[in-house]
């Protein structure tokens, strides 16, 4: 029996906010990562955390609420979305306490920018490396508490018994260590999975990392908990054309226009994304190109304000911003949907909890604000840390899978014996193009049902599929497979529940349903393993 | 256009691309060509630092840079290789642990200005890739030399209002700290964020120097209160 002791999978944002709040409240705390912490999406993120400070113009928590209501179409739940916003100037102060390096306004307060769906300045910004700054910042608390960090650890499964009531409870969980190619098994009283969204199910058309392939997602559904929301893939408006690389909202909080070929604006650059990302939709689709223009922002400006914007659009566009402007298109961003997670961060296996991306608390509904993102991982972190750490003190139960070892083995020798007769990465663009052409932002039930059949097929050819590279040591072509065949089962879920949300509503919009259809869908989608999809409030 | 990879030896490939980035190319030859080829990569614009690596010699980001006919593209140096371009960065990490390269307390009710906020701009744009720890002659033969990234770290760190322990940071890094590098400034000519670990370090020595430390180098030199050429300060 190992009382007290807690394993976080992931050491972006939530799972190093996870974990240092689990430290303490006084739990042993491993963190497993399958890169090196401060390498996670976190850093990606630009534009800023969201909280109502009032330090550029007046603003209020009920604001706040409003505008997240408002940006979910109904579907987010209120009282998660008011802990999640009345928390939020502290969550900010508690970083700004432990020296994130926020840009400053000129009377010495923390400085605040507009983003898109809000009333206010809201998000407060480290020039445009705010997730950057904020995840470095957290990895140094990391190291001041001495909390351990196992990097280059592949999550396998989350390993789970069940108790005398035939309950299942979460035990540890397995990993490949990608180093050396062997199975490692962690026992814990409780996991907390921090591991991220699946947008790279739209490979080359989405703007996250390649490391984005839901992996947290898919073994926290083999263990048994739910997930709910998959069909909400959120696109982001402005993504460098030929390199899908992001360029932040924060262009257009400062002023920035949207333009088509002929030089016009066509839409409100602050609306919440769903809505940006359709408009520039529709101008493509009329054979326009589409722009970002912030030349009239200026050089200084731009140098101070957004100098990572400019930087890429050098490097990945090969425009300088201050003088041209930026071909943009729009591209999978964040996952809505994820794992299922009550008020106290907790699934429905006992002792597993999840925070981040991964999670779904219910607050960003069919369509995420900017600047929530970066504030969720920061409060719901905390309070998947505190949770799992009482959990984990007051647990009493055995930890015995000795099976389970050897199961991770076996499957890493089978998936290691397939043929390899057809070339996996091929059929990960495949799936990316199809995801992108009929799951994104323009949907309707055909094109649904076609990528399904697609979906199926790509199932059925995985017996087929395989790694070339047999070698044991640092095996990336295997990891990658089997990240494939992660995004292949959530590719499932999230089509089936896109197929059965017969209604638009937020980032989910259905060209042949176009309205929401509050009678039967203000409620969030839940899918199990088997594909059966029901509502709950 | 060809392109030749230190593996166990070097392996000459040829892709069919052009005006790619190195991460595109090492992409098409793993998913086209050799499964078996590795490295890392995650964010594919500059800010996750997974991607460092060395392309005739000097260390760039996989993706962002643009391949060329005939480039060599080796590990970093200074670094065990675990395989193919994929180095063990454990070490370096470790390296801001000893330094202590955290605020040391947390704070309240420190107002920071827009010149405070300035002052460690820059610093806290590191992404921990390690190419300066590749580049480093110091790090090459003195493998407990705290290193650039992680003493840019506690410059961060020094440099700030909210820290109340500046005295303890500079204690800390006296020891295979500021008086080991050469200021030869290889690192900041191979940073990829403009960063410049050797001016730190510079700045990290004067603050040393008003905390009492001496350049323990001088006095072999028969040197003692005369200031070096190093930028140091005299008194």
């Amino acid at each position: 029996m190992m009382k007290n002791n807690i394993i976080v999978v992931g050491a972006g944002g939530a799972g190093l906010v996870a974990a240092l709040n689990a430290h303490a409240s006084g739990a042993q705390v491993i963190v497993i990562t399958k890169e090196y912490p401060t390498r996670s999406q976190t850093c990606m993120a630009q534009g800023g955390i969201n909280a109502a400070l009032s330090n550029a113009g007046e603003d209020s928590v009920e604001s706040h609420i409003q505008n997240t209501l408002k940006s979910a179409h109904g579907l987010a739940d209120e009282d998660a979305v008011r802990f999640l916003c009345e928390a939020a100037p502290e969550a900010v102060e508690w970083l700004d306490s432990i020296g994130v390096p926020f840009s400053r306004t000129k009377d010495s307060k923390i400085a605040q920018r507009t983003l898109g769906g809000a009333s206010a300045a809201r998000a407060c910004y480290a020039q445009d490396y705010t997730g950057l700054k904020i995840l470095h910042t957290l990895y140094d608390r990391c190291l001041a508490a001495g909390i351990e960090i196992l990097s280059e650890r592949y999550l396998l499964e989350c390993l789970t018994n069940k108790d005398k009531n035939s309950a299942s409870y979460v035990c540890g969980v397995s990993v490949l260590n990608k180093r050396n190619g062997e199975i490692e098994v962690y026992k814990a009283a409780s996991v907390i999975l921090a591991t991220g969204g699946y947008s790279r199910i739209f490979h080359k058309h989405s703007t996250n990392s390649v490391s984005s392939t839901g992996d947290g997602i898919a073994s926290a559904l083999r263990a048994g908990a739910r997930l709910s929301d998959m069909e909400f893939v959120q696109f982001h408006p402005t993504a460098l054309r030929s390199s899908s690389i992001l360029i932040s909202e924060s262009a257009r909080g400062a002023g920035g226009f949207l333009l088509n070929s002929k030089g016009e604006r066509f839409t409100n650059e602050l609306a919440p994304r769903d809505e940006v990302a359709r408009a520039i939709d529709e101008e493509i689709a009329k054979g326009e190109d589409v722009f970002l223009d912030i030349r009239h922002l200026g050089a200084e400006f731009i140098d101070g304000e957004l100098p990572q914007e400019r930087k890429l659009a050098k490097l990945y566009e090969n425009i300088d911003p201050v003088h041209e402007l930026i071909p943009i298109k729009s591209v999978a961003h964040y996952s809505m949907g994820g794992i299922e997670v009550d008020k106290n961060s907790s699934t429905i296996v006992e002792g597993l909890y999840a925070a981040g991306e991964c999670a779904n608390h219910k607050v960003h509904g069919a369509n995420r604000l900017g600047g929530n993102s970066l504030l969720e991982l920061v409060v719901f972190g905390k309070q998947a840390g505190e949770n799992a750490a009482k959990y984990a003190k007051g647990f009493n139960k055995e930890l015995e899978f000795s099976e389970q070892k050897s199961s991770s083995e076996k499957l890493i020798q089978e998936l290691k014996n397939l043929p390899n007769e057809i070339n996996f990465y091929e059929k990960h663009d495949l799936l990316g193009e199809i995801f992108y052409k009929n799951v994104g932002i323009r949907r309707d039930a055909l094109a649904l049902k076609d990528a399904l059949t697609e979906i199926k097929k790509l199932i059925e050819e995985l017996p087929f599929m395989g790694v070339g590279d047999k070698s044991k040591e640092c095996n990336t072509n295997l990891i990658e497979f089997i990240e494939f065949k992660n995004m292949l089962e959530l590719s499932e879920l999230t089509l089936i529940s896109a197929i059965c949300r017969d209604e638009s509503r937020g980032a989910h919009f259905r060209a042949d349903k176009p309205y929401e259809d509050n009678e039967k869908f203000r409620a969030h989608s839940i899918i199990n393993r088997d594909g059966v999809v029901s509502y709950e409030d | 256009m060809k392109i030749n990879i230190k593996r166990d030896v070097v392996v000459e490939y040829e892709v069919d691309l052009h005006n790619k980035t190195l991460l595109e190319v090492l992409n098409e030859i793993k998913t086209t060509i050799d499964s078996s080829l590795t490295f890392s990569s995650g964010c594919r614009s500059s800010v996750c630092g997974s991607c460092s690596m060395r392309v005739n010699g000097k260390e760039v980001l996989a993706c962002s840079y643009h391949a060329k006919d005939g480039d060599l593209v080796e590990p970093l140096k200074n670094s065990e290789v675990i395989r193919d371009l994929v180095v063990n960065m454990d070490r370096a990490y470790s390296f801001n642990v000893r330094a202590k390269t955290w605020q040391s307390s947390t704070a309240t009710n420190v107002s920071l200005t827009q010149e405070d906020e300035k002052i460690n701009e820059i610093q806290s744009d590191c992404i921990l890739c390690g190419s300066c720890y590749s580049a480093c002659p110091v790090y090459a033969v003195n493998g407990e030399f705290l290193g650039p990234f992680s003493l840019t770290r506690v410059w961060r760190y020094v440099s700030d209002k909210r820290e109340t322990d500046a005295k303890e940071k500079i204690d800390t890094i006296q020891t295979n700290g500021v008086w080991d590098c050469t200021l030869c400034n290889e690192c900041t000519l191979v940073c990829p964020q403009d960063i410049s670990s050797k001016a730190d370090i510079e700045k990290l020595r004067a603050r040393s120097s008003m905390a009492g430390y001496m350049d323990p180098n001088f006095g072999s030199f028969g040197g003692g209160f005369f200031s070096g050429d190093d930028g140091s300060p005299s008194f």
